[in-house]
This record gives C-alpha cells, structure tokens and sequence, in this order.
C-alpha cells in the first residue's frame, strides 16, 4: 500500500506534542492512549493519519510522490513497544524508567516530524542483522 | 519538574541528532576491500543498492542510481534485497538502507555511502571508480 509521507510526519508531529505532554504532566493514562494509536498505526489503520486526510491533506493538495506504509508502520511497532515500557514504569512507580521509555519514543517522533528521519525504519535492518543467517532469494 | 528537563533535554538531543544525520546521510566514504556479488558487474562500474522493505529513501535512491547508470555507459545498477542477503550485509557493516557501494570493474570498492546519495556525488565516486589504477 501506497502512502501520502505527509500523513505519517502529521502523525509524528502530533506524537511529539502527545509524549511531551506526557513527560510534562506525568499522566499515564495519556501514555495509555499513545499505545493504542500507536496499535492502531502498526495495523494499518493510524487514526492521527485518519485525520491527516480528512482534514489536512484537502488543504495541501496533491503529495509529490507516494511511499510505502510498510516502513511508518513498523516504526509505529517499535513506538508500541517503549509505550508499553513506560507503562510499565508508571504502573510500578518505576519513574525514571517511565520518563526515559517516553523520553526515547519522543525523541523518534520528534526526529520523524522536524528532520524526516525515520528512526524506526533505521532499526529494522539493525535487528534482522542479529537474526541467524539465511539466504533466500 | 523533572519532566521539564526530561523533555528539554530530549529534543534538545533530537535536534543535535538530527543535524548531524542530516549531514552524514549519503556523503561518500573511502573502503577498501572487495565485493562477491555473484552477479555481472558494469563493464566499468558498479553501483550496489542494498535496499529493504521498511525504507523510506530507497526508491529515490534508486531513481538516482538508474538515472546515472543510464547517463554513464558501461555502469550497471544493482539492487539487492538487504534482508535475502544477510552474508553481504554482514560482512560489509551495512547498518541500514540504503547503503550505496561504487565498485570498479574487478569488484573492488571504491566508495560506500549510507542514506540516500545526490547524484552530482555519486557521479564524483564513479568518476574515481571508472579511473582506478587498481584493475
């Protein structure tokens, strides 16, 4: 499937604001809400994304050119995951690992919406690298 | 409180990052070593891709490569699947996709490039490539 790369650096952006909340007031059940759209994204179905082209994209017109879904939404995988860590943290009061999980998902967002650095998409080669090897071609 | 800083630091951090990514992202380097491909190489030279699915530069890239093997005769493009490769992708570092290597005509490497090089750069390896006295 094709993406408009606008959608998911509009998603990132709003990540972004989202986990800086986060860190700001502390509030795990926000962090609770950025897991499940970040579920939501991983499946295909991003609902910051939802609202990028009902509402966004008809006043930007049409993208230079489209990209794959598959490289945002396994970022959106990898942002599941320290979610979930921080969850983890703000559930057994566990702060500092609950700050620097948010911190770390905040940090990728951040890079994705200002620099168009997909930080997720970089790790996937890094952790298929440590799987054993196979040829298949 | 430590929230604050907490986040003040971490996009203070992102955006040294990112400039720095920024800056090294498609720039090429010097390598030695040489390249078993086990497939033909450009009579001169060759431009390897390793590319995967969960990339985002990848087909600029290749847009760039292919517009350049077209332009320069005797330079063939090659787009490798990172991930039906592993062997190469292991025993070269390549960290990420896309990864560029310039080989000259016997597979040795000339220069290797990771992120998405611009064009007017990769002219200037291949250059290097088509000329060294290596072969």
């Amino acid at each position: 499937m094709q993406v408009d790369p606008r959608g998911p650096r509009f998603g990132a952006a709003v990540t972004t604001l989202v986990l800086a909340t986060v860190l700001v007031t502390g509030s795990a059940w926000l962090l609770a809400l950025q897991a499940i759209v970040f579920a939501f994204g991983a499946f295909g179905h991003p609902p910051y994304g939802l609202f990028f082209r009902k509402f966004v994209r008809p006043r930007l017109g049409p993208p230079q050119e489209l990209e794959d879904a598959r490289p945002p939404q396994f970022a959106q995988g990898v942002g599941i995951l320290f979610a979930i860590v921080g969850l983890i943290g703000f559930s057994f009061g566990i702060i500092p690992l609950a700050l620097g999980a948010t911190a770390a998902a905040l940090l990728a967002a951040f890079l994705n919406a200002a620099f168009d650095f997909c930080l997720g998409c970089e790790m996937y080669l890094l952790i298929r690298r440590l799987q054993p090897g196979r040829n298949y071609s | 409180m430590t929230g604050f800083v907490v986040l003040a630091v971490t996009l203070a951090a992102g955006t040294l990052a990112g400039f720095l990514l920024k800056a090294r992202a498609g720039t090429f380097r010097g390598k030695d070593g040489a390249m078993d491909l086990g497939e033909p190489l450009g009579e001169r030279a060759t431009l390897v891709q390793f590319s995967s699915a969960f990339c985002q530069p990848c087909r600029a890239t290749r847009r760039v490569l292919a517009d350049v093997a077209a332009m320069v005769p005797g330079v063939r493009h090659v787009e490798i699947d990172a991930e039906s490769r592993l062997d190469l992708v292991r025993a070269h570092d390549v960290m990420k996709t896309p990864t560029v290597f310039v080989l000259d005509r016997s597979g040795n490497i000339v220069k290797r490039a990771s992120g998405q090089p611009r064009k007017a750069d990769v002219i200037a390896a291949l250059a290097l490539a088509v000329d060294n006295p290596s072969q």
